[in-house]
């Protein structure tokens, strides 16, 4: 009786753990099979590096360079943003907080990241798209910047809270034999601490990076959506996700400009797949330490 | 949002016409189908679902698709009434009077596009020949057209929207005389004419154009010339009745000879009085007071 028991819930257990397998290849496989018929039809570099993406024109024309060229330029700039103050936060939160300021910390920063990315759209476009208008002196504040800032916001929950799980578990014998041969605690952290916890600190990078790159609502509703390829980041950008977003509510099921939204899917996907893959190399590689 | 909402609404109506035409003679005692234009979708399902709670032995369906899709079901006799932006074209009727379709016309309301500018811009009257120029980027500075010297943010709706391809198609192709001409590239994508609002109100370089319902004491609507000797109308919609104002279009549903039984009672339940204040419910121009 017991035995037969455990073999039920071990099935169960065995098969919810198979659904998220399942579930990725059914993803994975229908994204396929729309965009793969639209590389057949259109051709996969003509779409990769074409610069004009008017989907819905006589004829039309599906490049998504300026759309890749901004979801990277948006990304990239969240990152400047965020890496340098998630990492901060984390080494604070870790090595030099006293308790009471860390815990408070510690659950405003979780706190952040439980923030729907529709609100922080939102408050990015009534208070910083004016603001970086003004600041800059541009023409309008819908720019990849004002995108990047935003987007920071998202990322550095991620960020933080990966990475002070990694500084935390770097030994305490580290520390103290730094500390026991005379180094200061800031060479301690430099050199010590943060060398330890870096393939940690590096996956958590990764992983806000798949965060940012993967964000729709915010980025449709600040960084104006022209689909050119941006000069600078003070240039408003059109992202994959928004493209996607935008468009997808009115074309029609099974036409080209359908199946070319499942093909930005598929670029997105693969895209994100590298990042998270880099990231579990490297947390992997902590591991194995 | 409206989009999404637009979209629900069709796919409920959609799941709901699928799932009724099983048992259709069952329970109704007539099913119409309405198909066509996606930019008054809105209004016909308000009609419809008004029109079936008056009468609720009749069911009607409408789905979306484009003016072009309404056509050509009508002639394949796949829908009993179909709604369009725009007339009839030639070789559309020819193929109908080769299938033994005679399509009767019924205008059942306007529409009318107002082109926005910031309230502090002193620009107030363009025509569309300027307007295309800006749009197209060909006029990149205020200046040129008679206001201060900054740079002109040009902010257009989603490719996929009706506004947009209508917008493209009266001011920017002049109704076919200079077919292909785009959007400029640098034309920021806004995800709703909301948005477009927003954005005009607070940035002095903005220039947008929106369905007339969107107008607002916080933005200004320009005055538009079909060229310089004619006079520069301002859009209301007593203009858009009169037809001075040159950004309108009516708005029309097609039946396949004279109306009888539930078309026919439907057809004169949109021009009454009733049918007409739906018409400015959902920010359209009704064609009599």
């Amino acid at each position: 009786m017991r035995k037969s028991l455990d073999t039920i819930i071990e099935t169960i257990i065995f098969i919810c753990g198979m659904l998220s397998i399942v579930f990725v290849v059914l993803i994975f496989g229908f994204l396929f099979k729309e965009g793969f018929a639209f590389f057949k039809d259109f051709g996969v570099s003509k779409f990769i590096t074409g610069q004009f993406w008017y989907p819905s024109s006589e004829p039309a024309s599906f490049g998504i360079l300026s759309l890749i060229l901004g979801s990277i330029l948006v990304t990239v700039g969240a990152c400047l943003i965020a890496v340098p103050i998630g990492i901060m936060t984390a080494l604070f939160i870790s090595e030099i907080a006293p308790k009471g300021v860390r815990d408070v910390l510690k659950s405003l920063v979780e706190l952040m990241a439980a923030i729907p990315s529709i609100v922080i759209g939102f408050v990015g476009m009534v208070t910083v798209v004016p603001l970086v208008k003004n600041i800059f002196n541009l023409s309008t504040g819908l720019t990849a910047f004002a995108g990047a800032i935003m987007l920071a916001f998202m990322a550095i929950p991620t960020i933080v809270t990966i990475s002070e799980d990694a500084i935390r578990s770097v030994p305490w014998q580290y520390r103290e034999g730094a500390l026991a041969l005379g180094a200061t605690k800031w060479q301690t952290i430099r050199r010590i601490v943060l060398k330890a916890a870096m393939p940690g600190i590096i996956a958590a990078i990764m992983l806000g990076i798949g965060r940012v790159i993967g964000e729709t609502m915010a980025v449709m509703m600040i960084t104006g959506n022209a689909a050119h390829i941006p000069h600078s980041i003070f240039d408003p950008v059109r992202t994959m996700t928004a493209t996607i977003a935008a468009e997808m509510g009115e074309t029609v099921r099974g036409g080209m400009h359908y199946r070319s939204l499942f093909a930005i899917g598929l670029v997105l996907f693969i895209i994100t797949f590298i990042v998270n893959f880099t990231a579990d190399l490297f947390l992997g590689k902590k591991k194995n330490r | 949002m409206k989009k999404l909402v637009t979209f629900l609404i069709l796919a409920t109506v959609l799941f709901c016409s699928c799932a009724k035409s099983q048992n259709a003679s069952g329970r109704y005692a007539a099913s119409i189908q309405i198909k066509g234009s996606d930019t008054i979708v809105n209004l016909i399902q308000v009609w419809a679902e008004k029109f079936v709670a008056q009468y609720p032995m009749y069911n009607i369906g409408v789905t979306g698709g484009g003016s072009g899709t309404g056509f050509a079901s009508l002639i394949n006799k796949t829908c009993d009434i179909a709604m369009s932006s725009r007339r009839i074209e030639k070789k559309e009727k020819l193929l109908a009077k080769s299938n033994n379709i005679e399509p009767v016309e019924f205008k059942v309301g306007l529409d009318g596009l107002a082109v926005l500018v910031n309230k502090n811009n002193p620009v107030d009257k363009l025509t569309l020949v300027q307007l295309r120029d800006i749009f197209m980027a060909k006029i990149t500075n205020w200046k040129e057209v008679g206001g201060e010297d900054r740079k002109i943010v040009i902010l257009s709706r989603e490719s996929n929207s009706g506004t947009h391809m209508f917008f493209k198609e009266r001011v920017l192709r002049q109704n076919g005389e200079s077919a292909g001409d785009e959007f400029s590239v640098h034309s920021l994508m806004m995800p709703s004419s909301q948005s477009i609002c927003d954005e005009v109100c607070q940035n002095p370089n903005a220039l947008g154009y929106v369905g007339m319902g969107f107008l607002n004491d916080k933005v200004k609507a320009i005055s538009v010339a079909i060229d310089e000797s004619s006079g520069y109308v301002y859009p209301t919609s007593e203009n858009v009745m009169n037809g001075t104002y040159p950004i309108s279009r009516p708005l029309y549903l097609y039946t396949n000879g004279n109306p009888n039984g539930i078309v026919e009672m439907f057809i004169e339940y949109t021009l009454s009085d009733t049918g007409q204040e739906v018409v400015v419910e959902t920010d359209f121009v009704p064609i009599k007071r």
